[in-house]
């Protein structure tokens, strides 16, 4: 378990990284929803659980970051932005202008972004791939995945829980990001998900539900995952909350995506703010 | 290279691309262990059970399961390997689409998607048949399309595949196919073979169609007329010169192809005889835009028209 001064740590950079997914919110549309839900999680992996060397990104020792629900790309451009793979102010500068490589969706022209994604349900039979290639090769780097609940609709990702149990890639592990709401409302309503942790049980996975917004949590879920050798994938169900840490925008589907203006971006950036402060009993 | 020796075959020899595929790719997995093969459920069908007996390791049978195959396939070529993926030319283009054209052909990654059973081949009907596989493969952006024409060229093919580029999709029949080269040649990926020379029309083939190209030019030949033939085996990116020399060395073009005629050779040639502003007699032939009914490939061939004779009756009514 991570001490007090990295989980404190943590909360500091996941405090962070939601005002830069706000600025860049500010700059152009984004799915701030669902980039903020996410926050936590990309803090914890970018910041604790992965290793990479953003002077050399290709790195083979790296281990690989997938980021199925593409449209939550603000998250990982502030990620690694904040990872060091380049500044913020490139980012931010760049944003959706022509010929950029940060779209509303990652193209892998980023530094860091490993294969474009975007349409939903692809990542985890990538990452499956990318999987089984270190098997392959014989290397002990993991594969993170990071999958939207309704994602979690598309058939292939169960194609994908299919095979990756079966090659016994226990090198894998996947986020879902359980906000409980797509665009057009809540999964449940839209089309059942659950009992979700019981279908990847019987798919032989490893499964943890967590909060997904402790990073205590979340540090505890990277702790205790199986050996990279091992024969079975893990997927973290991480309930967490759309439009988390900014109070107009939790749990309202109408901030799946789009812009602010700078007012906003100051109130939402001063509640984050705020917030912190109480959480450290400042 | 001879060009007589393709004019003089008597005996029809036919083998199946399957075999020979199976085969080669077994033999240069043997040479070079970055190579990787998937299939969903049909490695007795496309033989790649061959490469499956010699190198287990690396073969991945993923069931019946294309979309997820794509995936897999995008994910270990990220990571250096060169994936052979083969399943049926309708599952891999229209099962698969969006994952070969999102996953494999946006970040130009090394996979060689070898489709059996294109066109008619399989005589099974609409749901096998790979009918449109060839216009959708060559609207995708960094996609190369291929398809041999012999079954021994697929050989060829492969071995020139590992050193080229980007994704492929290449694609074979259902076997039984008639052997075009009759001796060895010289292969390249984006360059035509002219496998007879002519001046009165060029009738321009692909896959299983330069047979029948071949054997229409013989007829032709019965009654005057010196068609030229090119094996055009790749569509994308296609030999534009040739098609021009053609057009203007022979002032008439018959494409023919196991395919329906929208989308596929036919009209990659219409696109360069249009825009170098050549005017010349045309004819597509093709399956024409029909789903094809049930029949064994060689009835389907002469009922849609493009088999020996019917390209043979096609060359005559355009130099009438």
């Amino acid at each position: 378990m991570a001490d007090k001064s990295t989980i404190e740590r943590l909360k500091d950079q996941a405090c962070e990284m939601r005002k830069n997914m706000l600025k860049l919110c500010h700059v152009g549309a984004t799915h701030i929803g669902g980039d903020l839900s996410a926050a936590d999680i990309l803090t914890v992996l970018f910041h604790y659980a992965m290793k990479y060397d953003p002077k050399n990104p290709k790195w083979e020792g790296r281990d690989r970051f997938i980021l199925s629900k593409g449209h939550a790309a603000g998250a990982l451009y502030t990620s690694l932005a904040m990872a060091g793979y380049f500044e913020l102010d490139y980012l931010f500068n760049n944003y959706r202008k022509l010929d950029s490589p940060f779209g509303e969706h990652p193209s892998d022209k980023v530094p860091g972004v490993e294969i474009p994604t975007g349409s939903l349900g692809h990542g985890l039979s990538i990452s499956t791939g990318i999987a089984l290639a270190a098997r392959l090769n014989k290397k002990n780097h993991r594969v993170f995945a990071l999958l939207g609940d309704g994602e979690s609709q598309e058939g292939m990702v169960w194609e994908a829980a299919m095979a990756a149990r079966h090659y016994k890639l226990g090198n894998l592990v996947a986020f879902i990001d359980r906000n409980g709401l797509s665009l057009d409302g809540e999964t449940e309503k839209l089309m059942r998900l659950e009992p979700l942790a019981d279908k990847w049980k019987a798919f032989g996975w490893n499964v943890m539900v967590i909060d997904g917004h402790s990073i205590e949590q979340i540090v505890n879920a990277i702790d205790n995952l199986p050996p990279v050798d091992s024969d079975t994938p893990t997927v973290i169900i991480a309930k967490t909350v759309k439009g988390k840490g900014v109070s107009c925008m939790e749990n309202d589907v109408n901030w799946h995506a789009g812009s602010i203006d700078a007012a906003l971006l100051e109130k939402c950036c001063a509640e984050l703010d705020e917030a912190r402060k109480r959480e450290r009993g400042e | 290279m001879a060009q007589e020796t393709f004019q003089l075959f008597k005996l029809i020899e036919k083998i199946s691309a399957r075999e020979v595929y199976g085969k080669k790719l077994a033999e240069i997995g043997s040479v070079d262990d970055r190579i990787v093969v998937l299939t969903a459920d049909l490695m007795r069908s496309n033989k790649t059970i061959d490469f499956m007996k010699a190198h287990p390791e690396r073969f991945f049978n993923t069931g019946i399961a294309e979309q997820n195959m794509m995936g897999i396939a995008a994910g270990l070529a990220l990571e250096g390997k060169i994936p052979f993926v083969s399943t049926m030319a309708t599952f891999a283009t229209m099962r698969a689409c969006e994952q070969v054209r999102t996953d494999i052909c946006y970040p130009k990654l090394k996979v060689r998607i070898v489709a059996t059973h294109g066109g008619l081949t399989t005589g099974a009907g609409p749901t096998h048949y790979g009918q449109e596989d060839m216009a959708i493969m060559r609207s995708l952006p960094n996609m190369t399309v291929i398809a041999p024409g012999d079954p021994n060229q697929i050989g060829k093919v492969i071995e020139a595949s590992i050193n080229w580029e980007g994704p492929m999709y290449i694609r074979i029949g259902r076997g039984g196919e008639p052997v075009v080269y009759k001796e060895d040649y010289a292969y390249q990926i984006g360059k035509s073979i002219t496998v007879k020379e002519g001046k009165d029309i060029t009738l321009i083939a692909t896959g299983a169609i330069v047979f029948h190209a071949l054997a229409a030019a013989e007829k032709l030949a019965k009654d005057g007329i010196q068609a030229r033939v090119i094996d055009m085996h790749t569509i994308k990116p296609i030999d534009r010169e040739a098609i021009i020399k053609a057009a203007k060395e022979t002032g008439a073009i018959v494409t023919g192809e196991d395919h329906n005629i929208i989308g596929g050779l036919g009209t990659a040639v219409a696109e360069v005889l249009a825009e170098e502003r050549i005017s010349c007699k045309f004819k597509r032939l093709g399956i024409p835009d029909v789903f094809g009914v049930y029949g064994e490939p060689d009835d389907l061939y002469h009922k849609y028209g493009y088999d020996s004779e019917g390209i043979y009756s096609s060359a005559k009514s355009l130099l009438s």
